[in-house]
């Protein structure tokens, strides 16, 4: 990658049965796309735990992809639903810290979708590579972004944090 | 502990090696990632030359981990697994890195494509240390095979199996086998009759010594795994004894009470409140529908009972549940006819002479309430013109997306039938012919011979406000023709609705009891849709018919015959391994919060009242790993996807990252450190 223009990271997690069959089938099928995602394999996007994708991003990831089975065609039955859980909860967080939305995505494709998964990768790679690098843990750092950070995080979370009377 | 890696870069002829520099990247390997002993590439590592390389290694250079970097491990995971396997090294310590389908398939631009093959590469190099050797457990297989569902697909697959000298338990849920078939006339393209082909099997089903017939009964609950399932069946209250019951049938000619069966005459004829769904059903024994029998409505009647010659009358007969033990489970629970009611612009129930196709096939059976005579909703009116229209439900993204793939036959076997019955004109209105199958195509050229009227495009309106003359007391069927480019009115006596076959309303309920998936249509999936159509994710739980998608008989039939030869194959062979990626528990971290517990759809982990932590029973657990994500005391482990391995491998893929606060990533030596050390202090600067 040259020196100049910024190439994003992003590491993906694939579940076995659909998604990366998708990205198999995407092979098959010699549809080429952008080769910043390197992929991981899980069995299914369930057993994703958030704590990878903090673990990405704080290894020096751009971005993290998520892909599992379309919901209703999840090869454990219903583990995406607890995948599209934790997609929230995480991005909720995430967002509270100040990370831009783009750098987390969840991508259904099944099996058959190996075009579609190639074209939400492009579409990521794109949408990242105009952010720029991740300078989240940077702002992390700095003692003013960190406070930033936590009460942007109490204020999103107003709510819950509440003492019931 | 340092493990000897063995790095194989395969070329695979030039699909790899066209795109990457295969011959650097292995030297890359041995120099700069820690732990690999031996790195080389060859031109097809699948080759048995390919495999002998790796298994000499592992003989001479003690190689205790393996990575291949060729395919998807989809195609060679287990050809890599078992040579090594052959060579003494688990088959669980090889891992594979796609650097075909993933990289040289799928990258433009030659530099890099050689980066990310680098990076899979560093990610599985990293990752297969801290893999950990497993073992297949082996388990026994129950002999006995349970077929649910006994249309033709359930009939075909439990008739295989019994043949063959295996012990078959096949549960209905009517009062008798057959399924629609046996509500059929006639069969296309041949024009058999549907019951002269479909009752001599299901006598056979009925005499078989090994086939345990259990009608009128429903699957409650599904628990075991491969091999081993226990099955609680509800046999439903038939009220007749069936160790008395001869099926002479002088119970219902007795009975007074006459009620409209919406079940197998489609609500077009009548049945007693005592009923066998019809003369030749199997079993014989007659049921008493207790919704409609005036005995159980006011508590007088009886007359069955004060008929019947051996007493085998008996209103006090409750559920019964038997609790079954098999091997191997067969869905073949069929489809429902789709509501045409949801599609009011063609009248269905507001205009007397719309009918549906399961109307129409009981009109046209002999047997049936017309005894075969096509006639209007009066009875006796022979109609002179006939619509039938065709995708009603299917092609239809309001309704359903697919082709139910019976209609356009089922329209040419009606255009033959109402010609040859009545000499009417019948006018089919298709949106594109689709006669598939063998002799399919020749049965279509025959009816346009015969003269049935085609109409391409998609009916918009039946009505029966007639606009013009000769409309009076006619449906008009309102349509495009594409063909010419018109719209067209054409004036009928009688529509016929080709409905869509669906899914059982209870799909995606049963689908859950037997623990296999559904599509968004809810049709069961199968395991892969070219090559497994018959298996589904779920070990010993088969499935063929329509509850897999819509198909004709022949397919249903052929789908029997395949799930039976599957099933077969696990009782020759007698055991069955269980694969070893699954979770488990440490008790000593388990604080018992039950997380964990409804996470599982499986109904895997238990909570363990007197030790009060949670346990995963290993034979049920699918090794999703959605239990081990959500741990709070990480106490749960995923076999082969444990967290150290999968930070291993982000770490690996992630080698030449550079660090948001500004550092490059810890130089490769650093990832020799066990997963955990070095790069994640770094990271949290």
């Amino acid at each position: 990658m040259s020196e100049t223009a910024f190439e994003p990271k992003i590491v993906g997690f694939l579940c076995n049965w659909c998604s990366y069959r998708a990205a198999d089938l995407a092979g098959t099928a010699r549809i080429k796309y952008e080769p910043n995602v390197r992929i991981l394999r899980v069995m299914c996007s369930g057993r994703i735990e958030p704590s990878f994708v903090l673990k990405a991003f704080a290894l020096g990831a751009d971005g993290v992809m998520i892909a599992g089975c379309h919901p209703g065609e999840c090869h454990y039955l219903e583990q995406n639903y607890k995948t599209m859980r934790r997609f929230e909860m995480l991005r909720h967080t995430l967002r509270a810290m100040g990370m831009e939305d783009d750098r987390l995505r969840l991508q259904w494709a099944s099996a058959a979708e190996g075009a579609a998964l190639a074209k939400a990768i492009n579409d990521m790679v794109d949408r990242v590579r105009k952010l720029g690098p991740l300078t989240w843990s940077k702002q992390w750092s700095e003692d003013s972004g960190r406070v930033d950070a936590v009460r942007r995080m109490a204020e999103e979370h107003a709510e819950a944090m509440e003492v019931p009377a | 502990m340092s493990e000897r890696v063995g790095v194989y870069v395969c070329h695979c002829g030039t699909n790899i090696a066209g795109v990457i520099e295969v011959e650097a990247l292995a030297q890359w390997a041995k120099e700069n990632l820690p732990g690999v002993t031996v790195a080389r590439d060859y031109r097809f590592m699948c080759s048995s030359l390919g495999q002998e390389l790796i298994q000499e290694d592992i003989r001479k250079e003690g190689l205790t981990r393996v990575v291949v970097a060729a395919c998807s491990p989809h195609l060679h995971e287990k050809t890599f697994r078992t040579a090594c396997a052959n060579a003494g090294l688990n088959p669980y310590l090889c891992h594979m890195a796609s650097l075909r389908e993933q990289v040289s398939w799928v990258t433009e631009n030659k530099a890099l494509a050689d980066e990310k093959a680098k990076a899979l590469l560093a990610g599985a190099v990293r990752r297969v240390q801290l893999q950990e050797p497993l073992e297949p457990t082996e388990v026994p297989v129950n002999p006995t095979t349970m077929v649910v569902g006994a249309g033709i697909a359930g009939i075909q697959s439990a008739l295989e199996l019994a043949e063959a000298g295996d012990q078959v338990i096949l549960v209905e849920r009517e009062p008798s086998i057959g399924g629609h078939m046996a509500q059929f006339d006639k069969t296309f393209p041949t024009l058999d009759c549907s019951a002269c082909i479909l009752t001599p099997k299901m006598s056979d089903v009925g005499l078989h010594p090994n086939i345990r017939l259990l009608s009128y009964s429903e699957v409650e609950q599904v628990t075991g795994y491969v091999g081993n399932f226990q099955v609680r069946v509800r046999k439903k209250a038939r009220s007749v004894k069936e160790e008395a019951c001869t099926g002479c049938g002088i119970c219902i000619d007795k009975c007074p009470k006459k009620v409209v069966d919406e079940v197998f005459e489609a609500g077009i004829g009548y049945r007693k409140a005592i009923y066998r769904p019809f003369p030749q059903a199997v079993p014989k024994f007659p049921v008493i529908d207790r919704e409609s029998c005036i005995y159980f409505e006011r508590g007088t009647c009886k007359a069955c009972e004060k008929f019947c010659p051996t007493n085998a009358i008996d209103f006090t007969q409750a559920d019964e549940y038997m609790d079954l033990d098999v091997g191997n489970i067969i869905l073949a629970t069929g489809y429902d006819l789709f509501d045409c009611t949801k599609l009011p612009q063609y009248g269905y129930s507001r205009l007397a002479n719309v009918f549906t196709s399961l109307e129409f096939e009981r009109m046209c059976n002999a047997a049936g309430p017309t005894e075969g005579k096509i006639v209007l909703r009066d009875g006796v009116t022979t109609p002179k013109s006939v619509a039938l229209i065709h995708c009603v439900g299917s092609r239809d993204k309001r309704h359903h997306p697919y082709c139910s793939a019976v209609c356009c036959m089922s329209a040419l076997k009606f255009g033959h039938l109402v010609m040859e019955k009545t000499g009417a004109e019948v006018y089919s209105f298709y949106i594109d012919m689709r006669p598939l199958h063998k002799n399919y195509e020749e049965f279509y050229d025959r009816l346009q011979q015969e003269g049935m009227h085609f109409v391409r495009g998609r009916v918009a309106e039946v009505t029966d406000a007639a606009r013009m003359p000769g409309e009076d007391g006619k449906l008009i069927i309102q349509a495009e023709d594409t063909l010419i480019g018109r719209q067209r009115r054409v004036p009928v006596d009688m529509v016929v609705l080709l409905g869509a076959l669906q899914p059982r309303a209870d799909a995606r309920e049963v689908a859950l009891r037997f623990g296999i998936s559904c599509s968004i249509d809810n049709w069961f999936t199968e395991r892969h849709p070219k090559l497994d159509p018959v298996a589904t994710m779920t070990d010993g739980v088969f499935i063929a018919g329509t509850c897999q998608g819509p198909k004709d008989i022949p397919d249903s039939v052929s789908q029997g015959a395949a799930a039976a030869a599957r099933v077969q194959g696990m009782i020759t062979s007698g055991t069955v391994l269980i694969e070893p990626i699954v979770a488990h528990i440490d008790e000593a971290r388990c604080s018992g919060c039950r997380i964990c517990n409804a996470l599982c759809p499986f109904n895997a982990i238990d909570y363990l009242e007197d030790k009060a932590v949670s346990e995963i029973n290993a034979a049920l657990c699918k090794g999703c790993g959605t239990c081990v994500a959500a741990c709070p005391a990480q106490a749960i482990t995923g076999n082969h996807f444990t967290y150290d391995q999968i930070v291993a491998e982000i770490e690996g893929v992630l080698y030449d990252a550079v660090l948001v606060n500004g550092a490059h990533a810890p130089k490769l030596p650093d990832l020799l450190e066990p997963a955990g050390t070095a790069v994640r202090q770094e990271s949290h600067r």
